[in-house]
């Protein structure tokens, strides 16, 4: 299939060859359909709600180490939600729901996936661009609408959606609940339903060009990890994400339509309700049925930049490549029937809870060995501490710490006791949130001059961005657990509300001046990333000396991305410091890296990896 | 404590600090060679080394944690279950940070003992089928065991046996608060809706169910020792989620259904009090209110109220609403003789219709 797909591209790369492209600044610049604008245009939307959602989560520590107290900060960015100056429990609700949707839907997925399935996958698989460029940008700008109704929501007058990023009815159904759940919430389900259609439209076309658009000899086998990465993550999107839009759409049928999906028996502001027979149960199935694959939506990708960019700059090949393909399609596999670990306690058959966590610990194992080859890996390499290698490593350091205590909230007896306290909120912000971040990161890190015709970031600014932010993290969330387990509920608008939880004031207030500090050092990566769009130094063609195809191209972006034919591929994309027959040199003398697309040399075996 | 944690975390982060400036003004000074803004060969010892400070640092916060923060874990479980449950926690705990602690070594040692140097040639080392079965086989055998473990104790928890002689009680949520139910003489909790709240029928009791009439609500939770208690949960309105931390014990409240759980407290709120641990734990808390206190009254503000005796509670731990931090009960865990006399005081529902 591939091949006539190549075959067919040659066809019309002769024109591309020939016809300069007279593009006005709108269809370059705006209705692009080219997949690397594309791919930058999701990259400085994410990193502008990333913007938002980390702003929001200072403004909530805040209120958490000094509670109720008066600051000006919250004046000015809360307004009448502040009266002078202190945080209104309504609106801390609202932060903590706003700063969890955006950071895991519109950054870690569409700003992670988005950007690096839509760049990497037509260069790295070597196809001229997506399958339908069209689409392509359908997508984008459908995200974007998301994103710009997202944000209107926080200027409604009543406050924004505030039940918990899960929006479990009734207490987002019923807007005489909270107030917030009136006009603000119904923003949320008609920005998320747009995001589902922008993320599906964006899976759908992944899949197809992974599986179409393949030059020729770019076998599956020969794929670099992150196409595997970003073709799984596109199928479990397309597998999970319908089912949050039909929960959605039950839940816009409940609060407008008065149906009774998820209402039932309910006497709220002094009369009771029509609804019966409902089951918020119900909801939390559905809802959870993505929002568990979500989960790996947002690592998967960030695991499959992460294994290019460990080996890349190991000099090594990644280590057990097809024990990591095996992992991620049986994580993904798995990540579609453990969702119910997130409800051992919702009031479903306990039977159910013993099934699901059976499944929940299964996927440990699959998790367990990526660690373990990443590890493995780096033995006896070359490692080029490029600030992406950097990153990489944290994101493996992050993911084994935070992956570990999934096995206690994994143990529905053991989620007993600490379901929705602070340890779960340590544990995942380091297994999927801070991971997929470093990811991201590395990701940027390591294509930043793909994505802008070779000029590179700072690496010391990048070192710095590194080294804070890694201890940061860690003074954030490892003493978390510990407050979880004195049994500190999360969501608390303020923990001084009953003296019991007095002692634990003290580490908040670490925590949350660690926050501060690790926030404000992403400004030096802003800084680095915009100045370097601008002053980046250029550097070569293949900076990082790595194998795969997008080091082929020119530095400057043409439509079609090369500019003659599409390379061919004859080796997979881990030959690094491969040794010739004799062992006296590396198989090109004096470069230990063979690109895909250079032919088996004489008296070379290709491996049977 | 805080100050001196503070003040490690700013010397830490100072240390990062001034090692960055050192690389950048070194960089800096070396910014003629041909490497651009890749790694060279004094990038990779610098960060080598500091890979190695970071296993420091995260050793020494995990070290620090464990032996500080250890002591905020809950007081030894309140409840028969419980024991099991801390047992567990304590072997996957166990388990875990061995793990932790073996592979952030591997991780980071590796990283420094590896670095990138001119002329180094890495191995090529694709594949190792022996290795690779022995971390997943290894695995396997360590989580079958923690989930048989974990499974069993689930069902003896969950799929509990209903003693004779067991009390059935009504957890009733309403945004901002709990109210207990008992059953009263008959044992039976009489049918409720909230089609029926009514005046003081605050919970919705069936009035013309008989089972009802000797139903007792009550602001409190007052449990006897040593005998089973059968939760019942009920909400009125959203979510809830019944939190009992000191019993080991959680469940939701959902409209709509009634969802249940059970355990048998073991330690009353007396014994309780009477732990060094509880003792220890009140004194700091104490120690800490007092010094609130003062900063507060030279403010001109009233202080804190002294807190000056322990007891159990129970916390909403599902978000529900703007007072969700503040919807809590207390729990009474005291001997037979204690419970009934409080309960002689207690009205029945019948009583207090007719009033």
């Amino acid at each position: 299939m591939s091949v006539d797909a190549t075959a067919l591209d040659h066809h019309t790369h002769d024109d591309h060859g020939h016809h300069d492209h007279h593009q006005t600044f709108i269809s370059k610049y705006i209705f692009s359909t080219d997949h690397k604008m594309i791919s930058k245009q999701y990259l400085i939307t994410g990193l502008i709600m990333g913007v938002i959602g980390i702003a929001m989560s200072i403004l909530f520590r805040i209120q958490l180490a000094w509670p109720e107290q008066s600051f000006t900060i919250f004046e000015i960015f809360l307004g009448k939600w502040a009266p002078e100056g202190v945080m209104d429990p309504s609106i801390y609700l609202s932060l903590v729901t706003i700063h969890g949707t955006i950071m895991v839907f519109f950054v870690l997925t569409a700003g992670l996936s988005g950007t690096f399935s839509n760049l990497l996958i037509p260069l790295q698989i070597g196809a001229r661009d997506m399958a339908s460029g069209f689409l392509n940008m359908v997508s984008y700008w459908l995200f974007f609408l998301s994103s710009v109704i997202m944000v209107c929501s926080l200027f409604v007058e009543a406050g924004p959606a505030a039940a918990g990023w899960t929006i479990y009815p009734p207490l987002s159904a019923l807007p005489n609940s909270i107030s917030a759940s009136g006009a603000g919430m119904t923003l949320w389900l008609v920005s998320m339903a747009i995001f589902i259609a922008s993320s599906l439209l964006g899976s759908l076309n992944y899949v197809v060009t992974v599986i179409n658009l393949r030059t020729k000899g770019m076998s599956m086998t020969r794929l670099p990890l992150t196409i595997w990465a970003f073709f799984v993550t596109a199928i479990i999107g397309i597998v999970s994400f319908p089912v949050l839009l039909s929960a959605a759409l039950l839940l816009i049928m409940d609060r407008s339509f008065g149906t009774s999906f998820f209402l039932s028996d309910i006497y709220i502001g002094g009369e009771v309700l029509h609804n019966q027979g409902g089951s918020p149960v119900l909801f939390e199935h559905l809802f959870w049925f993505l929002g568990h694959p979500e989960v790996y939506i947002v690592l998967l990708p960030a695991l499959g930049i992460s294994s290019e960019v460990i080996a890349t700059n190991s000099r090594k090949p990644i280590f057990g490549y097809r024990a990591m393909i095996a992992s991620i399609l049986a994580i993904a596999f798995l990540s579609t029937i453990v969702w119910g670990h997130h409800m051992f306690v919702s009031g479903m058959n306990p039977f159910l809870g013993s099934v699901f966590t059976f499944t929940t610990l299964l996927i440990a194992i699959p998790s367990a060995v990526k660690a373990f080859n990443y590890i493995t890996t780096l033995w006896k390499g070359n490692l080029q501490f490029n600030p992406a290698m950097l990153f990489s490593i944290g994101l493996v350091s992050t993911f084994i710490t935070g992956g570990l205590t999934g096995i206690i909230l994994g143990d529905s007896t053991l989620d007993i006791n600490v379901h929705d306290t602070y340890f779960v909120v340590a544990h995942f912000h380091l297994v999927m949130g801070i991971s997929a971040l470093y990811g991201l990161f590395a990701g940027v890190y390591h294509w930043f001059p793909k994505m802008f015709e070779g000029r590179m970031l700072n690496k010391n600014l990048g070192y710095v961005h590194f080294w804070v932010t890694a201890i940061g993290s860690y003074a954030v969330f490892f003493p978390m657990h510990f407050i979880g387990m004195a049994g500190l509920p999360r969501r608390y608008y303020s923990n001084t509300a009953f003296p019991y939880f007095d002692d634990l004031a003290d580490v908040n207030t670490m925590i949350t001046i660690a926050a501060i500090i690790t926030a404000a050092v992403q400004l030096v990566f802003l800084y680095n990333f915009i100045s370097s769009i601008f002053y980046g130094k250029r550097g070569p063609k293949n900076p990082w000396k790595s194998n795969t195809l997008e080091w082929t191209t020119e530095l400057k972006h043409i439509h079609g991305n090369w500019e003659g034919e599409i390379p061919h591929v004859y080796r997979w994309s881990y030959d690094y410091s491969k040794l010739n027959e004799d062992e006296t040199d590396y198989v090109i003398p004096g470069q230990d890296y063979i690109p895909q697309n250079i032919p088996l040399q004489p008296g070379e075996e290709e491996m049977n990896h | 404590m805080t100050v001196f944690l503070v003040l490690i975390v700013i010397a830490l982060f100072a240390v990062a600090i001034w090692q960055m400036s050192k690389i950048y003004a070194l960089s800096k000074g070396n910014s003629q060679g041909d490497d651009g803004e890749v790694a060279n060969g004094k990038d990779n010892r610098i960060n080598a080394k500091l890979m190695v400070m970071f296993m420091v640092f995260l050793y020494f916060l995990m070290f620090y944690c464990f032996w500080h923060y250890s002591k905020f874990y809950l007081p030894e479980a309140s409840s028969a279950h419980g024991s099991k449950y801390d047992n567990l926690m304590f072997i996957s705990i166990a388990v875990i940070m061995v793990v932790q602690v073996i592979t952030q070594f591997l991780l980071h040692f590796f990283a420094y003992k590896y670095k990138g140097e001119k002329g180094k040639r890495a191995l090529f080392y694709a594949d190792n089928d022996k290795l690779e079965f022995i971390w997943t086989i290894v695995p396997v055998i360590v989580l079958a065991g923690l989930i048989i473990y974990g499974l069993f104790t689930w069902s003896d928890i969950m799929n509990f046996e209903e003693d004779e002689d067991a009390l059935v009680i009504e957890l009733y949520a309403q945004r901002f608060n709990w109210k207990a139910r008992y059953a009263g003489d008959d044992n039976i909790l009489g049918d409720a809706n909230v089609r029926f709240i009514e005046g003081v029928n605050q919970l919705g009791i069936d009035p013309s169910d008989t089972d009802g009439s000797d139903d007792v609500v009550t602001q409190e939770l007052h449990l006897p020792v040593g005998k089973q208690v059968i939760f019942k949960l009920r909400s009125q309105d959203v979510l809830h989620s019944a939190y009992m931390p000191h019993f080991r014990a959680q469940m939701n409240v959902v409209p709509g259904m009634i969802t249940q759980f059970s355990f048998t407290p073991t330690v009353t709120t007396a014994e309780i009090r009477e732990t060094d641990y509880m003792q220890e734990k009140m004194r700091t808390i104490q120690e800490i209110r007092r010094e609130k206190s003062k900063e507060l009254v030279a403010k001109g503000e009233p202080a804190l109220d002294a807190y000056d005796e322990f007891d159990y509670y129970l916390l909403c731990n599902k978000i529900c609403g703007s007072s969700h931090y503040n919807m809590q009960m207390k729990i009474i865990v005291e001997t037979q003789e204690e419970y009934d006399e409080w309960m002689k005081g207690q009205k029945t529902f019948a009583q207090s219709m007719t009033e």
